[in-house]
C-alpha cells in the first residue's frame, strides 16, 4: 500500500488559457510529486492533450485523479498505468563523437533504434524514442563524458485496443 | 439588436440572475461598471470600506439565504484586498461570484498602473476563473460564473474583467441554460450503494451520525432530520454544520471535534458505524488520524468525490447530493419497513446518557466577574434561540457554538476553514441585509473586532441594525489559551494592551454603545439592546482574563482524549501534537 509506484496520466482539457497552470498549480499546491507534464493540442482546436507523470501509492494517486477532475477546464483523463498501454517518449543528444567513439556511439544509437540527425567532426547529435526506462538506459550505455546536452520531451502515451480518450 | 457597452451587459446579468443585493468598492478600473450601476435601480449596491468585508458581507449574505452573493472590486489593491475573502469562501464552500476590474487588455503584462494578475493571484483559492478577452463572451462567462458557482460542491468564481471589456458594445445576449460538458456534479446517489450503506446502517450496534456543512449548503435539513429520526440514532454535528438537526432535540449530542463535546467525541471513538454526511473528516474533528473511530466501519456522503477517503479510507462512498441520497436511504428503510438493532441501540444511548452526565460544557460561574459562557446563554435566552449569530474567530467563537443551540439551519454563521478573524461584522452585515426582519447577533472578540471596525460606517450607512457581542478578555485568548497550555505561560504577543474605549468608538460611528462588567448587568444589558431595533449596539462584555475553552482534544490526541475544565491539569502535549497546530 505505502509503494510509490509510477503512474502516467493522460488529461483531455478545454484548451483554455490558464488551463495548463490549473494543473502546474495544484500538483505544487497539493505536494505531489510531478516528474514529467507534455501538452499540446489535438485533433479537436478546442481541446489539448496533457499527459503528466507522477509517483504515489494507491491513495495518494486516488487524490490526484479525483483532484485533477475537480478541475473546470479537465473533460476527462485516463490513468494509463492502470491499462494495457504504449508509452513513447522523444529524446535528442547531442554526444562526443571523434576517435574510436566515433564508430561506438553509432552502434550503440542503432541497438537502440536511434537516429543520427546532425553531424559535425566531433559530435553527433541523436534521435531516440521509446519507454523512458529505454530512454534511460541509452544514456547509461554510453560514456558518461561523452554526453553533451540531452533533451526529453517526457513520456506520452496511448492505451492498446480499440478503446479511445475522446470527447 | 442594439449594442450596449459590456458594463450593460455586466448590469443586465445580474438582473437576469436574480441578484437583488452586491457589495463593492470602486475604483478606475470599474468605474464604467459603476456608471451603469448608477442608471438602473433594481440592484442595491453596498459601498464597504474594506474590499476584504464585501466579500465577508457577501459571504454572509450568501450563507443566511442560499442565494449566491456577489463583490465587484477594482484592479489592483481592490482584489488583493479581496483574497482572504474569497480563500474564506474557498474553504467553507460558499457560493460567490466576484467581479475584478483589470488594466485594459493591451496593457496586460505591461506591469501597468494597479495592474496584478489576478486570475494566477487567486487560482488557488477559486472554484474556478475567467479572464475576459472577448465582450462577445462576456454574458456567457457571467452565466457559467454563476453555474460553477451555485452546483456542486458550492464555491468563489472570479471573473476578470478588462476595462475595454466594459466599455466596448456587443449585443446582449443571456443563456437560458449553460451545459458544460466538463463540469457535471453527480447529484443522485448509485442505488446500489445506498442499498448497502442502509444494510451496514441498519446492521450498526453503536452508530452515530455525523453530518456537516455539506446538510446545510444543499438544504438537506428536512430529509437528515426525517431519517436520523426514523433511526433513533444519535447525531452530532461540525462546528460548519450546526442548525442542520436542532440542537435542542434530544438525540443532537453536541458539537464534535477539537472543542466538541465529551459525549459527542466518545460516542465517535466507540462507534461501529459511522454516517458521515457532507462533512470533510477535518483535522479539527478526527484528531490523530490513526486514533480516529478505531472500531468504525463508515459510510460517507458527499457531493465531492476528493472529499471521500481523502483524510479517512472509508468502507462505502456516496457520490451524490445529500437531501437525494437521504432521500433514497429513507425510501429504503421505509418500503421495505427495516428496523435498527432495538436491544442494542438501548444500550448505546444509556452509555451515551453516561457520558452526557458528565457536563462537559459545565463551567464555574461568578458573582464578581463576568464569564464568557455565561453571556452567550443569555444572549440565547434573551433571543429566545431565534437569532442568527455571526462570530468572528476565537474562544467567543467556540463559546458561541457551545452555547448558543442552534435549531435551524444558516442560523449559525462563522469562519470554519480558513478561520479568518475579521469575519464577523461585514458577515452580520450581509445577513442583516437578508433577512432585515430578524435579530442578528455578532458574537466577536476584542481582537477579531479591530480587524474590520471600520464595516461601523458601512453598518451605518445602509441601517444594518446588528447587535454586537464583544467577549472582552484582553487577550488573543485563542492564542493565550495554547500559549498557557504548551508553552508554559509565555504570553508571547497576546495581551492586547490599549485597547480602544469600544463605547465611544461605536458612538463615533453613530452607533450604541454599552460596556458591561458585572455578570448582573448581562442580561439587562442585552434585553435593552436588542429592544433597540433599529440600532446597531456594540456591547462591550469586561469578561474574565484567564477562562479557556473546554472540552478541549489537544493536537495529536485521540477523540477519547479530552481534557476537562476544572478536572485535568493540563501540563504539555507531545512534540507531534505542536507540529500539528
Ligand atoms: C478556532 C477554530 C476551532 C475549530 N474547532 C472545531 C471543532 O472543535 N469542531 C469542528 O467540527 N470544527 C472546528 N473548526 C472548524 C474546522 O476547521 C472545519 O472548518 C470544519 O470542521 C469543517 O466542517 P465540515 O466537515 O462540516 O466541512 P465543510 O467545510 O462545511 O464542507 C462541507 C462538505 O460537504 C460537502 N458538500 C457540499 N455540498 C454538498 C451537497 N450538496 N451534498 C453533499 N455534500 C456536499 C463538501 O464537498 C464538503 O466535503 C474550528 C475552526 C476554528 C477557526
Ligand atoms: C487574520 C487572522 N490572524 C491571526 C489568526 C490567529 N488567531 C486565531 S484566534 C486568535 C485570537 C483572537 O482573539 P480575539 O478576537 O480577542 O478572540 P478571543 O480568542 O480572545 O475570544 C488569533 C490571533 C487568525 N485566526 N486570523
Ligand atoms: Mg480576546
Amino acid at each position: 500500500m505505502n509503494n510509490n509506484n509510477r503512474h502516467l496520466i493522460s488529461i483531455l482539457m478545454e484548451n483554455e488559457a490558464g488551463a495548463l497552470s490549473r494543473v502546474a498549480n495544484l500538483f505544487s499546491a497539493r505536494g505531489y510529486n510531478i516528474e514529467s507534464l507534455t501538452v499540446a493540442p489535438t485533433d479537436d482546436p478546442s481541446l489539448s492533450r496533457l499527459t503528466l507523470v507522477t509517483y504515489g501509492n494507491e491513495q495518494i494517486i486516488e487524490q490526484i485523479v479525483k483532484q485533477l477532475n475537480k478541475l473546470i477546464d479537465v473533460v476527462k483523463l485516463i490513468d494509463l498505468s492502470e491499462t494495457d498501454a504504449i508509452e513513447r517518449e522523444l529524446m535528442l543528444v547531442k554526444t562526443k563523437a571523434s576517435g574510436e567513439q566515433r564508430a561506438e556511439m553509432k552502434r550503440l544509437a542503432d541497438i537502440f533504434g536511434g537516429h543520427v540527425l546532425d553531424v559535425t567532426e566531433a559530435t553527433y547529435t541523436i534521435e531516440l524514442t521509446g519507454t523512458g526506462s529505454k530512454l534511460d538506459n541509452f544514456l547509461r550505455a554510453i560514456e558518461k563524458e561523452a554526453i553533451l546536452e540531452v533533451v526529453r520531451s517526457g513520456a506520452t502515451g496511448i492505451a492498446l485496443g480499440q478503446k479511445a480518450l475522446r470527447v | 439588436m442594439d449594442l450596449i457597452t459590456g458594463a450593460e451587459i455586466l448590469v443586465r446579468c445580474l438582473k437576469e440572475e436574480g441578484v437583488e443585493c452586491m457589495f463593492g468598492y470602486p475604483g478606475g478600473a470599474v468605474l464604467h461598471i459603476y456608471d451603469a450601476l448608477y442608471a438602473q435601480d433594481h440592484i442595491k449596491h453596498v459601498l464597504v470600506r474594506h474590499e476584504q468585508a464585501a466579500v465577508h458581507a457577501a459571504e454572509g449574505y450568501a450563507r443566511a439565504s442560499g442565494k449566491t452573493g456577489v463583490v465587484l472590486v477594482t484592479s489592483g489593491p481592490g482584489v488583493t484586498n479581496a483574497v482572504t475573502g474569497i480563500a474564506d469562501a474557498y474553504m467553507d464552500s460558499i457560493p460567490l461570484v466576484v467581479f475584478s476590474g483589470q488594466v485594459p487588455t493591451a496593457l496586460i503584462g505591461n506591469d501597468a498602473f494597479q495592474e496584478v494578475d489576478a486570475v494566477g493571484i487567486t487560482r488557488p483559492c477559486v472554484k474556478h476563473n475567467f479572464l475576459v478577452r472577448d465582450i462577445k463572451n462576456l454574458a456567457e462567462t457571467i452565466k457559467k460564473a454563476f453555474y460553477i458557482a451555485s452546483t456542486g460542491r458550492p464555491g468563489p468564481v472570479l471573473i476578470d474583467l478588462p476595462k475595454d471589456i466594459t466599455i466596448g458594445k456587443a449585443e446582449f445576449h443571456y443563456p437560458k441554460k449553460i451545459k458544460l460538458r466538463s463540469y457535471n456534479p453527480t447529484v443522485k446517489g448509485h442505488a446500489g450503494q445506498i442499498r448497502k450503506a442502509v444494510d451496514l446502517i441498519l446492521s450498526a450496534k453503536r452508530p452515530v451520525i455525523y453530518t456537516g456543512g455539506g446538510v446545510i449548503l444543499s438544504e438537506g435539513s428536512p430529509e437528515l432530520v426525517e431519517l436520523t429520526q426514523l433511526l433513533g440514532y444519535p447525531i452530532t454535528n461540525t462546528l460548519m454544520g450546526l442548525g442542520a438537526y436542532p440542537a435542542t432535540d434530544r438525540q443532537f449530542i453536541g458539537m464534535l471535534g477539537m472543542h466538541g463535546t465529551y459525549e459527542a467525541n466518545m460516542a465517535m471513538h466507540h462507534c461501529d458505524v459511522l454516517i458521515a454526511i457532507g462533512a470533510r473528516f477535518d483535522d479539527r474533528v478526527t484528531g490523530k488520524i490513526d486514533k480516529f473511530c478505531p472500531e468504525a466501519k463508515i459510510v460517507h456522503v458527499d457531493i465531492d468525490p476528493s472529499s471521500i477517503s481523502k483524510n479517512v479510507q472509508v468502507d462505502i462512498p456516496i457520490v451524490g447530493s445529500v437531501p437525494s441520497v437521504l432521500r433514497g436511504m429513507i425510501n429504503v428503510v421505509r418500503d421495505e419497513k427495516l428496523k435498527p438493532d432495538a436491544e442494542a441501540l438501548d444500550r448505546w444511548w444509556r452509555q451515551i446518557d453516561e457520558w452526557r452526565a458528565m457536563k462537559s460544557l459545565s463551567y464555574r460561574q461568578s458573582d464578581e466577574v463576568i464569564k464568557p459562557q455565561y453571556v452567550i446563554q443569555k444572549l440565547y435566552e434573551v433571543t429566545e434561540g431565534k437569532a442568527i449569530v455571526t462570530s468572528d474567530v476565537g474562544q467567543h467563537q467556540m463559546w458561541a457554538a457551545q452555547y448558543y443551540l442552534f435549531d435551524r439551519p444558516r442560523q449559525w454563521i462563522n469562519s470554519g476553514g480558513l478561520g479568518t478573524m475579521g469575519f464577523g461584522l461585514p458577515a452580520a452585515m450581509g445577513a442583516k441585509l437578508a433577512f432585515p426582519d430578524q435579530d442578528v447577533a455578532c458574537v466577536t472578540g476584542d481582537g477579531s473586532i479591530q480587524m474590520m471596525l471600520q464595516e461601523l460606517s458601512t453598518m451605518k450607512q445602509y441601517y444594518t441594525p446588528v447587535k454586537i457581542v464583544n467577549l472582552n478578555n484582553g487577550y488573543l485568548g485563542m492564542v493565550r489559551q495554547w500559549q498557557e497550555f504548551f508553552y508554559q505561560k509565555r504570553y508571547s504577543m497576546t495581551y492586547l494592551e490599549a485597547l480602544p474605549n469600544f463605547v465611544m468608538l461605536a458612538e463615533a460611528y453613530g452607533h450604541v454603545g454599552m460596556r458591561i462588567e458585572k455578570p448582573g448587568d448581562v442580561e439587562g444589558a442585552l434585553r435593552e439592546a436588542f429592544a433597540m431595533k433599529d440600532r446597531t449596539v456594540f456591547l462591550d462584555f469586561i469578561t474574565d482574563q484567564g477562562e479557556n475553552v473546554f472540552p478541549m482534544i489537544p493536537s495529536g490526541g485521540g477523540q477519547n482524549e479530552m481534557l476537562l475544565a476544572e478536572r485535568d491539569e493540563m501540563v504539555s502535549t507531545h512534540d507531534e501534537g505542536m507540529v500539528l497546530l
